[in-house]
Order: C-alpha cells, then sequence, then structure tokens
C-alpha cells in the first residue's frame, strides 16, 4: 500500500465519522428536546424533565393519528406482501416478455413525485365515486408499499432456486402450499427487510396522504405537521422519541434473526 | 400461456388501475378545455416569470441536494465496506434508524438547529467561525442541508451494495502493473462502482425535486419549490388547472430521471 492509499483511506475513515455524526443529529435533537423542562425549543435544555411524556396522554388526537397509522401501514403491507409475492414468482418463472419493464414499472412509484400521485388518486377516487377515508388511504398506500416489497424481493427470487418448488410438488405439495412452506420461508430476510421498509415509509407519507385524508381520518405524519403549525411544544418530540426506541427495538431483533447487513441489502 | 404469468395479474392490474390511470387521467386533464385539446394552460404556465423561477429553484435545490449526499455517501461506502464488527454495526444502524424518525419531526429538527438563535449559530460562534449570528433558516443553504440529511441513506446504501461486492483484486492488480493511485481511482475503482453511484443520484434527486415536507419546514412560502405550489393550488387556492400543469410538468422532470438511469443503468451493465 502506498502514502497515497492509506491518506485516500485515512479520508474516507473521516468522512464516514462525520456521516455517522451527521445522520444521528436529527434523532440527538428529538431525544434531547423531549426532555427538556422548556415549552421552547432551546438547546441545551434549560432544565430537564418528563412532563412532555406525562402530557402525552392528554394529547387524544396525536394518539388517534397513531392508531390510524399503524392500521394503515399494517394492512397496506401485507397485502403488498401478498401481492408482491404472486407477481414476483410469475415474473420469474411464468413466460414474459419485457421483464425488465415490467420490474422498472412495478417500482417506479418510488420515484414518482408523492405530491401529484396524490392528487392523481384524489381526483380518481372522486371520479368513480369512492369517498371513504380509510378506504381511499389503505389503497393509495399500496401504491407506495408495493414498489418496495416488488424491488427486494424480484431481486431475490432471480437467486433463488425454483427446482426447490418442483421438488416439493413431487413430494405432494400443491403449488401455493410449496411456495407458502419453502419459497417464503427461504427468502425470509427478504420479506422482513422489505416488509419493514414498506412499513416505515406508509407510516411516513405525508404527500400522498394529505390528498386523501378527511376531517376524522388523519395519519400521524399529517396530524404532526397541523400539531407543529399549532401548538409546537415538545411532546411531539417525547412521541417521536417512543417510535425511535421501538424502532432500535425492532432493529435488534432484526440484527440478531437475520443480521443486519443482510436486512439492509435484502 | 402459462398458468403461472397469470400469478402477476393481480400486483399489476393493480398499479395500472391505482397508479398509472390516476396519473394518465391527470395528464389528460391538464390539456383538455372546454373547446377540446389545448397547451394554453402550458403556454400561460411558461410565460410566468415566477413560475420558472420556482422550476429552476427546485432543480437547482435537488442538484445541489444529490451532490452533496454523493461528496459524503462515497467515501462513506468505502469505508463501511471496509468496516467490521462493533464498526459495521455503528454504520448500517446510522443508515436505518434515522428512516424510523419521521420526515416531519426531522425537517423540525433541522429547523431548530438553523435558528438564528439555535444550537448551529451558537456553535459556531464558540469555535470562532462567526462572529455574530448568521441568518440560516429560510435559506437554500440550510435546505440542502436538510435535504441531503434526509436523502443521504438513499443514496449511500446503493453505492455500499457495489463496493462490498468490488473485487479488491482489481485495482491491487492494477497497481502491480505499475498504476498510481489516481489512474487507478478513474479507472479502475470509479467505472466499477458508477452503477451504484447512478442509481443512488438517480433516487436521491428523484425525491429531492418532489420533496414537500422538507421545504415548508425549512424555507417557507418564501422560496416555493414546485411541491409546494402544487400543493398550495390544490389545497388553498383551489387551481386545478395551475395544479395540473405543474404535477404534469414535476411528472416529466420524474419520468425523465427514470428513463435515462435505467438506460444509464443498462449501458454500465452492458460493458461490464
Amino acid at each position: 500500500m502506498t502514502r497515497t492509499d492509506e491518506i485516500f483511506r485515512a479520508l474516507s475513515w473521516v468522512v464516514a465519522l462525520g456521516c455517522v455524526a451527521f445522520l444521528m443529529l436529527p434523532i440527538v435533537i428529538t431525544v434531547v428536546v423531549s426532555f427538556s423542562d422548556s415549552p421552547v425549543y432551546t438547546l441545551p435544555p434549560p432544565e430537564w424533565s418528563l412532563r412532555w411524556y406525562r402530557s402525552l396522554g392528554e394529547r387524544s388526537g396525536l394518539w388517534d393519528a397513531v392508531t390510524m397509522s399503524l392500521n394503515i401501514a399494517l394492512v397496506s403491507t401485507a397485502l403488498a406482501l401478498v401481492l408482491g409475492t404472486l407477481a414476483c414468482v410469475a415474473v420469474s418463472r411464468g413466460d414474459f416478455r419485457g421483464r425488465e419493464a415490467i420490474a422498472t414499472f412495478a417500482v417506479s412509484p418510488l420515484m414518482m413525485p408523492g405530491l401529484v400521485v396524490g392528487v392523481a388518486l384524489l381526483q380518481f377516487f372522486r371520479e368513480i365515486g369512492l369517498r371513504d377515508a380509510y378506504w381511499s388511504l389503505l389503497l393509495g398506500h399500496i401504491v407506495i408499499t408495493l414498489p418496495f416489497v416488488m424491488r427486494t424481493l424480484l431481486a431475490s427470487m432471480s437467486a433463488f432456486d425454483f427446482s426447490l418448488i418442483d421438488a416439493a410438488r413431487t413430494l405432494g405439495l400443491s403449488y401455493p402450499k410449496a411456495i407458502l412452506k419453502v419459497l417464503v420461508p427461504s427468502l425470509a430476510p427478504a420479506y422482513l427487510t422489505s416488509g419493514l421498509f414498506a412499513f416505515l415509509a406508509s407510516m411516513d407519507n405525508y404527500p400522498i396522504s394529505i390528498f386523501l385524508t378527511d376531517a376524522r381520518n388523519k395519519t400521524l405524519p399529517i396530524k404532526m405537521l397541523q400539531y407543529l403549525e399549532e401548538q409546537p411544544d415538545p411532546s411531539l418530540a417525547a412521541m417521536s422519541s417512543g417510535l425511535i426506541l421501538l424502532a432500535v427495538i425492532v432493529l435488534a431483533f432484526g440484527a440478531r434473526t437475520v443480521g443486519l447487513n443482510r436486512m439492509i441489502q435484502g | 400461456m402459462n398458468r403461472i404469468t397469470l400469478l402477476a395479474v393481480p400486483a399489476l392490474g393493480f398499479l395500472a388501475i391505482l397508479y398509472a390511470l390516476p396519473l394518465l387521467m391527470l395528464l389528460a386533464k391538464s390539456v383538455s378545455t372546454a373547446d377540446g385539446l389545448s397547451l394554453a394552460e402550458y403556454r400561460s404556465f411558461f410565460a410566468d416569470e415566477h413560475n420558472m423561477r420556482v422550476i429552476w429553484r427546485t432543480l437547482r435545490v435537488a442538484a445541489l441536494t444529490t451532490l452533496l449526499a454523493l461528496v459524503i455517501a462515497y467515501p462513506t461506502a468505502f469505508a463501511m465496506s471496509r468496516a467490521k464488527g462493533p464498526w459495521l454495526t455503528v454504520y448500517l444502524v446510522a443508515m436505518v434508524l434515522p428512516m424510523s424518525l419521521g420526515v416531519v419531526v426531522k425537517a423540525f429538527a433541522w429547523s431548530i438547529l438553523f435558528r438564528a438563535n439555535g444550537a448551529l449559530n451558537d456553535a459556531l460562534q464558540w469555535l470562532g467561525l462567526i462572529e455574530r449570528p448568521v441568518r440560516m433558516l429560510f435559506t437554500e443553504t440550510a435546505l440542502v442541508v436538510g435535504a441531503a440529511n434526509v436523502f443521504l441513506p438513499f443514496m449511500v446504501l446503493p453505492i455500499y451494495a457495489v463496493v462490498r461486492q468490488l473485487d479488491a483484486r482489481l485495482p491491487e492488480a492494477a497497481a502491480s502493473l505499475g498504476a498510481t493511485p489516481m489512474f487507478r481511482f478513474f479507472n479502475v475503482t470509479l467505472p466499477l462502482t458508477l452503477p451504484g453511484v447512478v442509481a443512488g443520484s438517480a433516487f436521491t434527486f428523484s425525491l429531492a425535486v418532489s420533496m414537500y415536507v422538507i421545504p415548508s419546514l425549512i424555507v417557507g412560502e418564501r422560496q416555493q419549490t414546485m411541491s409546494m405550489l402544487i400543493a398550495r393550488s390544490f389545497l388553498y387556492l383551489r387551481n386545478e388547472p395551475l395544479g395540473s400543469t405543474i404535477s404534469a410538468v414535476l411528472l416529466a422532470i420524474a419520468v425523465a430521471v427514470v428513463v435515462l438511469s435505467s438506460i444509464a443503468a443498462r449501458r454500465l451493465g452492458a460493458r461490464q
């Protein structure tokens, strides 16, 4: 290794550490602010307290939004996993022309402007007379979760040995059973990863949801932005810290079962 | 036709009806008026200087955000590919954990930092880099920094995926043949990692060009981006023709990014 190599290596290490600090900064700020005594956001906090955690109980609107978001995210992710599995098996095994074009189409919603998709869905639902906010949100969120699932499952199924399915069928399993008992378990990391990212994307979606909510059905990001505009006290930081803790637990579980590296790379 | 092929029908049918069709209807609406097809909306949209400024600002912010993210992500991906054990865990957690913090809260955390009496100004003064507080919130620089922070994992992970697969023996082989480090980087390492760079940049750019929550919390209405104009025209102004027109323009930009990046990916794939 030459000197230049060593300099490059040291430089990349410094940038990487800076990158970690940069990425963690908003999390640190949110957690610190949540333990502050002051109702305005001063850093560092003048006094420490748990009052914003205590006040969370009184913010019933916030909790309604949390349940709503969890409901939509879980159901839309589950449906996306089912639809995605069927489609990916078809694309990997069926006779398709333009397999790549189909894959590009199925993944493309990830790169389309959310607000435009939201507006288009709003006008479409109006046209067909769908007025129910829950169903509009659910259908809209499958457009968000399905591409995440398709992207990861397509990649991992292209490496899957489908003769295992044939073997399972000669042993007497029906095709659906063979998929469920052989393919899904052996692709468990891909299911976990794509499910997690799809879930998080749905939980965090603002631009599509904003056009599909009504006064009673509000998802969490929409409620949070509204809350920030009306009453920006740190109870939002307290709730976010709770969600961060939840994410840490999920990550620790994922790291133990499939390993972080495999989880992130699908 | 193979029966298995039919399994694709539910998912593709869903996307065709609830994604492709609504977008096509939006496009159709943007060119139709009471008396037939017309590009009048577009003509008046592009004639308005304010709209042109919004488009340029949106593209400039997205390009700068992508560039900043790339400059940070590229060396980081290399450091990650060499990291082992707890260090690798630190890097991976730093990539995934921020995604659990909603974009609303993340953007708000940045707006706290950027305030005139905020922590960033205090820190810079303490370091002696500035003498008195500078205005950061509501500036384009603040927006680019905040946006790069939110989208950074989407730039790092595709590059990391490619760098991890990189055969370390190739640059070494080049070195043993007498190639200088610079030559090796530009002729061996960079071309081999380009697919990751293209994938990460395309994804980051398309997220940045259509972001809405981040600019509304960091720069506000004073410096509008295309997404803010869309939200305003639909939610507050109730001006649907204007909203549909900007939506179509933003959609065209996004489609162009998808098409160009998949062409670039295919070219790079064919070359190797």
